[in-house]
């Protein structure tokens, strides 16, 4: 027996409780650190909102395989976002659990991609993809970023995400050659949330001072771009026309009006929080 | 008086006896996840790699260290560190033999290039950890846990289990 088996346990952690070494962020400017703040919550928003939407396919995915690789996907998800909201806690010298649990629906910053529920199988699958795709993007965009914690959790995320990349490829092209009720759900759902296929690219409101601070290497717009490129050469090779024309990122995060599904969503994952504040499970 | 070597060896070794409380096959040491040890006048700083983001298992890692490492100084602590990303490379020689033991393969290289789509072999040919044979399929690139990944083998015809190529 080891002196580990002898010894008794501590207590069981929060889901959010620090995980992130301390980082100096003293030598950001006020206007820098804000507008790094709002690329976080961005970041963080996204991957909390899709790990929860995908974990809802656990136990009823339609096959095993995949209820074990949604599962396995929306935990990585979940957390990237963990880590994410710590450096943005850090960052802001507030708590990563309150940031997490503790805001209203209106005040989630996730793009609107992310807002549609779960829906079918198709329609997961080509709502991951977009998002997956699009996130690939933007990581890429900030893996020399001048911000080093920023930098080193991108490279581990990125070797992660390259999984659900290969992943949602292989759905993508299953689903568009897969004969034709498969393809048909496919276009639908391509075409339901075509509008919203860029948002992940909203504009931020300081984006100009994280390039100037060589946080992110270019603007929203231009990673835009870079995803219309990708998303038309991926579908084209599947024989699939882009569902309408470019769609505006404009807006793509704001929650004036706060979506059904996004508020039932909210109701779910905070229940434990608003029951017991301070809570840990 | 003692020198320090010796210390940050018994540290070292002391770690062999922390497993990974998912894979308990294999320790901390030979999963590469130990960073860095750090020995100072009354204290050891360990830094760990979390091998995925999401795991679980890392908080319990953490504490086994600390609790392992009890009685060499007043003051242990162990940390994450993301100073660098845990690759499934830094699984040493003797780690991949006791995860064959246990009955996982283990990852493939890596290539050591750092883009992601190049650091992935994307479907790696294991051989089966129960017969050695490379006539295997990848099953599922997801499995119990996130760090692992489902296989068949078509002459032993066993499913299995791999360490994953990250």
């Amino acid at each position: 027996m080891t002196a580990s088996e002898t010894k008794p346990r501590r207590a069981t952690r929060a889901l959010l409780t620090p995980d992130l070494p301390r980082f100096d962020a003293g030598d950001l400017d006020d206007a820098t650190r804000a507008a790094l703040a709002e690329l976080l919550l961005t970041m963080a928003d996204d991957e909390f909102v899709l790990g929860f939407w995908d974990s809802e396919w656990t136990g009823i995915a339609p096959m095993l395989e995949e209820d074990v690789a949604f599962s396995s996907m929306a935990q990585d998800e979940i957390g990237h976002a963990r880590l994410l909201y710590e450096m943005l806690a850090q960052l802001t010298g507030t708590d990563a659990d309150a940031i997490a649990f503790g805001r209203q629906p209106g005040e989630y910053r996730h793009c609107r991609l992310l807002d549609h529920p779960r829906t079918d199988w198709a329609f997961s699958v080509a709502r991951r993809w977009l998002y997956d795709t699009a996130d690939a993007v933007r990581l890429n965009a900030l893996r020399h970023s001048t911000f080093a914690p920023l930098a080193e959790i991108v490279g581990k995320i990125r070797r992660e995400e390259a999984y659900h990349l290969m992943h949602m490829d292989i759905w993508v092209r299953r689903l568009a050659g897969g004969g034709e009720e498969p393809r048909r759900r496919f276009e639908r759902a391509l075409a339901r949330l075509w509008p919203d296929a860029l948002t992940v690219f909203a504009p931020l409101a300081s984006e100009l001072r994280l390039i100037e601070a060589g946080i992110l290497s270019t603007s929203m717009a231009e990673l835009a771009d870079r995803q219309v490129e990708q998303l038309t050469a991926i579908l084209s090779s599947v024989g699939i026309t882009i569902p309408g024309p470019r769609p505006s990122p404009a807006g793509g995060r704001d929650r004036a009006t706060v979506s059904d599904s996004f508020r039932w969503l909210w109701t779910e994952f905070t229940m434990v929080h608003r029951l017991e504040e301070g809570a840990t499970w | 008086m003692v020198s320090v070597v010796p210390l940050e060896q018994a540290i070292w070794a002391a770690l062999d006896d922390v497993k990974d409380p998912e894979i308990p096959q294999i320790s901390v040491v030979d999963l590469g996840v130990v960073h860095r040890v750090e020995v100072g006048p009354g204290r050891v700083r360990v830094e760990l790699l979390p091998t995925f983001i999401g795991c679980p298992a890392v908080d319990l890692m953490r504490v086994a260290v600390e609790e392992r490492l009890r009685d060499f100084a007043p003051s242990v602590e162990a940390t994450i560190t993301f100073a660098e990303p845990w690759t499934s490379d830094r699984i040493t020689e003797r780690g991949r033999r006791h995860l064959r033991e246990g009955g996982f393969a283990p990852p493939a290289r890596g290539t050591g290039d750092d883009s992601p789509s190049a650091s992935l072999p994307v479907f790696p040919v294991v051989a089966c950890p129960y017969c050695g044979s490379l006539h295997t399929t990848l099953e599922n690139a997801f499995g119990p846990t996130l760090c692992r990944a489902i296989h068949h083998c078509a002459d032993c015809r066993q499913p299995f289990e791999s360490f994953k190529t990250v």
